[in-house]
């Protein structure tokens, strides 16, 4: 459905796509999984019709992304990163206004955001610039919605926005998933790839990888070591002070060890902190996460 | 061993027209801590720490920061803390250099004392070769690395983070949290908000809130206890929705 061959894009000196290959199949949730200025906006920005690229080529269901630009604006949702409804609109003006700049009406695709919209329907008449985050946000999400794109497109939809928000959201995209839309996600937190089918990680304009994060993370070659300790200053400190410690890093409320070589075994880590004088300690080896994989890779 | 109270909050209330933003707060944070302050979008979080910073007063309770009280002393309030937020921190069209000295300048600190420590500064974040570049054209990592310790380039007592690592790569971020904790184990109070549910558990302890009111404070490790959950992203769940 999305094909991207060979795509480069650069801002004066800053490279920001180099030689990026992507295909998204039908009916697909795929995730791009960067941090900000992997160059996530640029490329959803060229599939977008709104950037052209310095070279390449990028086709949406078939349609080139500079030859038939004006296809692809109607039949793509688009929700980017920034709110880019009318503030002073109200919800209702604002869902009226897309629908018949798309040539249809709020009734003809009521269905397709009837689970979206009528959590904010009671706030149809308060200007989009008086909503909070959450109700912004499935405001956009049914704006992108109601001509009934075939592929739709989010740019970081959940950044900024709290844990329980962004689970709602994901909740909403899976819903739209199952009624035959293909969509293109991108997101600055490594957890939401789980929630993807596929995804593709992406940083310095390049992509590291891409695969279902089963794949990603079951095909991971590196051992890593979850440690915990009652002190986890000092615990990091310490295991980064090891000789035999490639990298070191917070998780939460554990730190994940990666040894040198992987030769580090979890019995000699355990001695190693025990003569330390460090207390409740646990060491175990762990299947890696996204989030390690991104890592190491990045690194690299 | 008890710790010495930084910041107290009784019955903090503040109101806007009729809507409560923050409901009847009532908090310690002790001197030295990590103090995770989460919330969801709307729960009230940027109203308190604006008043916690001496931005805005209350419409009542007795609200003290630094052994300063928030009504009459605002002014050695601001002396006392440090603040950094992704959106706002430095100027982009001034050099490296250009806004150590600004922020040095604002808090008063003289020049032989600025030129000492911004030597060691620029030694500890690496950025002697390139203190002549303007901040637009710095990597986000480095902006931010530039950006808390020029908050604490005063050695504030404490110091308000309202989400500092927001959209930056996952080495950047565990990084940025060495800093967090090399500054409070040098004594300063860290004030953090996030949204990463991990970061949470980086926090000595942890206030949750929902609606304008705080419905839980605690360990990382007392809560997820209480709420019989693996995880900080379980207990934030279960509170905020």
């Amino acid at each position: 459905m999305i094909e991207i061959n060979n795509i480069t894009k650069s801002y004066k000196e800053t490279m920001a796509l180099s030689g990026i290959n992507l295909h998204v199949n039908e009916g697909e949730l795929f995730g791009l999984i960067g941090p900000d200025g992997a160059g996530k906006s640029t490329l959803i920005r060229i599939l977008m019709t709104l950037l052209l690229p310095d070279s390449g080529e990028a086709k949406l269901d078939n349609l080139d992304v500079v030859e038939n630009y004006k296809k692809i604006r109607k039949m793509v949702g688009y929700m980017p990163g920034r709110f880019s409804l009318y503030q002073d609109l109200s919800v209702e003006e604002n869902l009226n206004f897309f629908a018949t700049v798309f040539g249809t009406t709020v009734q003809e695709n009521y269905d397709l955001i009837r689970d979206i919209f009528y959590q904010i329907e009671p706030f149809k008449s308060r200007r989009a610039g008086k909503l909070s985050g959450g109700m912004k946000q499935k405001l956009a999400l049914s704006c992108a919605l109601i001509h009934k794109p075939k592929i739709l497109v989010l740019d970081e939809p959940t950044t900024g926005v709290d844990a329980v928000s962004r689970k709602e959201f994901w909740e909403m995209l899976k819903n739209l998933q199952q009624k035959g839309i293909t969509i293109l996600v991108s997101t600055p937190y490594m957890d939401e790839a789980d929630l993807c089918d596929r995804v593709a990680l992406i940083q310095n304009g390049q992509i590291l990888d891409v695969d279902s994060p089963k794949q990603i993370t079951e095909k991971f070659p590196r051992k890593i070591i979850q440690v915990g300790a009652r002190n986890m200053y000092q615990l990091i400190n310490d295991l980064r002070a090891y000789d035999k410690a490639e990298a070191v890093y917070a998780f939460g409320q554990y730190a994940h060890f990666t040894g040198l070589n992987d030769e580090v075994e979890t019995n000699e880590l355990d001695n190693y902190l025990q003569n330390l004088g460090h207390e409740k300690i646990l060491v175990e080896e762990i299947p890696a996460g996204i989030e390690d994989v991104f890592m190491n890779l990045m690194e690299q | 061993m008890e710790r010495e109270t930084i910041i107290s909050a009784r019955n903090l209330v503040k109101n806007f027209g009729h809507f409560t933003a923050n409901d009847n707060l009532s908090f310690e944070v002790r001197k030295g801590e990590i103090f995770g302050f989460l919330g969801a979008n709307g729960a009230g979080k940027t109203t308190a720490i604006r008043i916690l910073c001496g931005l805005s007063s209350p419409t009542s309770g007795e609200v003290e920061v630094a052994g300063f009280d928030i009504y009459r002393e605002t002014e050695k309030i601001k002396k006392n803390i440090g603040y950094m937020s992704q959106k706002f921190s430095l100027y982009e069209d001034l050099t490296i250099l250009e806004n150590i000295k600004l922020y040095a300048g604002i808090y008063g600190i003289s020049r032989k004392q600025r030129k000492e420590k911004e030597s060691e500064l620029l030694k500890k974040l690496e950025l002697e070769n390139v203190k002549n570049k303007l901040i637009g054209d710095l990597p986000l990592g480095w902006k931010q690395k530039l950006a808390f310790s020029v908050a604490i380039f005063h050695d504030p007592k404490i110091v308000f983070l309202d989400e500092p690592t927001g959209g930056v790569d996952p080495v950047t971020r565990r990084k940025f949290w060495d800093l967090i904790y090399e500054a409070a184990h040098n004594g300063i109070t860290v004030f953090v908000t996030t949204h990463y549910m991990d970061e949470a558990e980086y926090c000595d302890r942890v206030s949750i809130m929902n609606a304008g009111r705080i419905e839980a404070l605690d360990t990382p490790a007392k809560l997820k206890e209480k709420y019989n959950a693996t995880n900080m992203d379980e207990v934030f769940l279960k509170i905020a929705r």
